[in-house]
């Protein structure tokens, strides 16, 4: 075979795939430019694919396959295979595999994630027991008392984390089809505002008594039920929190806001905050009986009902967080 | 001079550049697996980054002998001569950053935390951010592509705010759990390594900003900001 019918049918190719002679790129096809920049043709390889475990592939003597990682964006995962072909060229094709690695990737740390969520509660509380069950411990009333405080406490954290990752997995089952009820988001809001111990400011900024949205209520009034504990939870106690409901008809959208005033969140946290048990000062959500699944439950439940979910935050100032939601029209 | 006829002093050039990408794909990919040995406490994969460096060493004197052959046997003059001169300086920089991989990949027998310390979640995001810097250098000195090595300059007070933000963590952390304070201490010294990571990507953009343009990347950011 000659080269020209060689680069004739590497270019027919979808995948990124490129013809090497002599540790140079001779052809590379338009997959293979987007990937790797128009720049590689003419050029040594390894400016090309400068991975170590691709590098050793390229050498090979017979070819094969190999699992690349960091090729074009770090992170990616690429399947590559080199094939020789006649006069020592040789054919590398590549094929990504990042979606399903992530997919798996994120299942795993998932799975790692809950079991220790789930363990240092247990451990707390089977740690405890034991104490109690030694005589020189467990008769003293005072003692006792305070250990079953906290085997109590250790035990409503994982009932809490218990019920979230039931919620959690119940929401992602459901989260292709879009709820078709008709709800008031405004009577939701009332009704979450209202639950609360802690003084809250209501603002409804709202052209009809009503705002008529598709959803599912219980869902909802889970997201405004989180936020406002959130709100209250990591605010400034002395400070109201404010709750603003935003509805104009022409817009097509509603949007409920909840503000507080507390410490803020420092920038580097904010993209990661909706990240299941990601913390952005984990003590401190140990101690107000955060589960780290909060927001990961707002962010899917939004997901689900089409809208969007934003936090913002200034150090020193608040966040705030919002969620805004297509309205129904008429 | 980009189209003059292919010559032995192009087909030298292209070696070389390919020695510098070959050098920098490892440097990553030991960032990369330092950091997994340290957050998987891997001491196997600890050990394999540390003797890989030796790689990485003898990549540079690859580049130093190709170098200095080139100057003294083909004179290369104009962008030619800017390429072996960033060459030089690259390899030595690229050098450095594997050094750092390997002092992180050291570190890890010396770290043991009980659960997941909030310094020690913050540590594979800011490996990330300088990884990424590694990554984009290396592609920018491919493409010869001078808006991405400036692109990578910038991202270079991301790593320093999260070396801030690590820092203050870990003083706070040792302070309240005397216990921990030896392996606290290590996890500083990967933080700090981290920082360097970073700045060195930073100096690897300004060499690849010479070789492409022939300015001083330096000069011109200091202009701007006295103008």
């Amino acid at each position: 075979m000659t080269t020209i019918e060689e680069t004739a049918l590497v270019a027919l190719l979808d995948m990124p795939s490129l013809l090497i002679e002599a540790d140079k790129v001779v052809f590379a096809n338009r997959a293979a430019t987007a990937l790797l920049g128009a720049h590689i043709v003419g050029q040594d390889v390894r400016l090309a694919l400068r991975q170590p475990d691709a590098m050793a592939l390229i050498n090979a003597r017979d070819g094969g396959h190999a699992k690349v990682k960091g090729i074009s964006v770090s992170g990616s995962l690429w399947d590559m295979a080199c094939h020789v072909l006649s006069g020592g060229r040789r054919l590398v094709l590549l094929q990504d595999l990042s979606i399903q690695a992530s997919v798996a990737r994120a299942h795993a740390d998932f799975v790692a994630n809950a079991s220790h969520e789930l363990r240092t509660p247990l451990a707390a509380i089977l740690g405890y027991v034991e104490t109690l069950e030694d005589a020189k411990a467990g008769d003293d009333p005072a003692t006792r008392a305070r250990f079953l405080g906290i085997i109590r406490r250790e035990a409503q954290r994982m009932q809490s984390l218990v019920e979230d990752l039931m919620s959690l997995s119940r929401i992602e089952a459901v989260k292709h089809d879009r709820p078709e009820t008709v709800i008031d988001l405004a009577a939701l809001v009332r009704e979450a505002a209202g639950e609360t111990q802690a003084s809250i400011t209501l603002e409804m900024k709202t052209a009809a008594p009503n705002v008529a949205v598709q959803g599912d209520r219980g869902q909802i009034a889970q997201v405004l039920r989180n936020l406002i504990d959130n709100a209250v939870k990591y605010g400034d106690p002395t400070k109201p929190v404010s709750v603003i409901l935003e509805a104009t008809p022409d817009t097509g959208w509603a949007s409920v806001s909840v503000h507080d005033e507390g410490e803020g969140i420092a920038p580097e946290h904010l993209p990661r905050l909706t990240e299941r048990f990601y913390r952005a000062d984990a003590s401190r959500s140990r101690a107000v009986g955060g589960t780290g699944l909060g927001l990961s439950i707002v962010k899917h439940i939004i997901e689900r009902h089409r809208g969007f979910f934003d936090i913002s935050s200034r150090v020193g100032e608040g966040t705030t967080a919002s969620i805004m939601l297509p309205t129904v029209q008429g | 001079m980009a189209n003059h006829t292919v010559t032995a002093v192009d087909s030298d050039i292209g070696r070389l550049r390919g020695l510098i990408s070959e050098m920098g794909g490892l440097a990553e990919d030991a960032i990369q697996k330092s950091i997994a040995s340290l957050m998987q406490h891997d001491l196997d994969l600890a050990r394999a980054v540390v003797a890989g460096d030796a790689r990485i060493d003898a990549l540079e004197a690859d580049v130093d002998r190709l170098a200095v052959r080139i100057i003294a046997l083909r004179a290369p003059m104009a962008d030619d001569l800017r390429d072996v001169i960033a060459a030089l300086k690259i390899a030595g920089v690229i050098e450095r950053i594997g050094d750092y991989a390997k002092n992180i990949a050291r570190r890890v027998d010396g770290m043991e935390f009980r659960g997941k310390i909030e310094p020690l979640i913050l540590v594979p995001a800011m490996a990330d951010i300088a990884r990424s810097m590694v990554h984009d250098v290396l592609d920018a000195y491919a493409a010869r592509d001078k808006e991405l090595a400036i692109e990578v300059i910038r991202r270079d007070d991301q790593v320093d705010n999260f070396y801030d933000s690590i820092f203050r963590n870990l003083v706070a952390h040792m302070m309240e759990n005397p216990a921990t304070i030896s392996s606290a201490a290590n996890l500083l010294f990967v933080a700090r390594n981290l920082e360097r990571i970073g700045d060195h990507a930073t100096n690897v953009a300004e060499m690849v900003h010479y070789a492409a343009t022939g300015d001083y990347l330096q000069d011109r950011l200091a202009g701007q900001k006295s103008a």
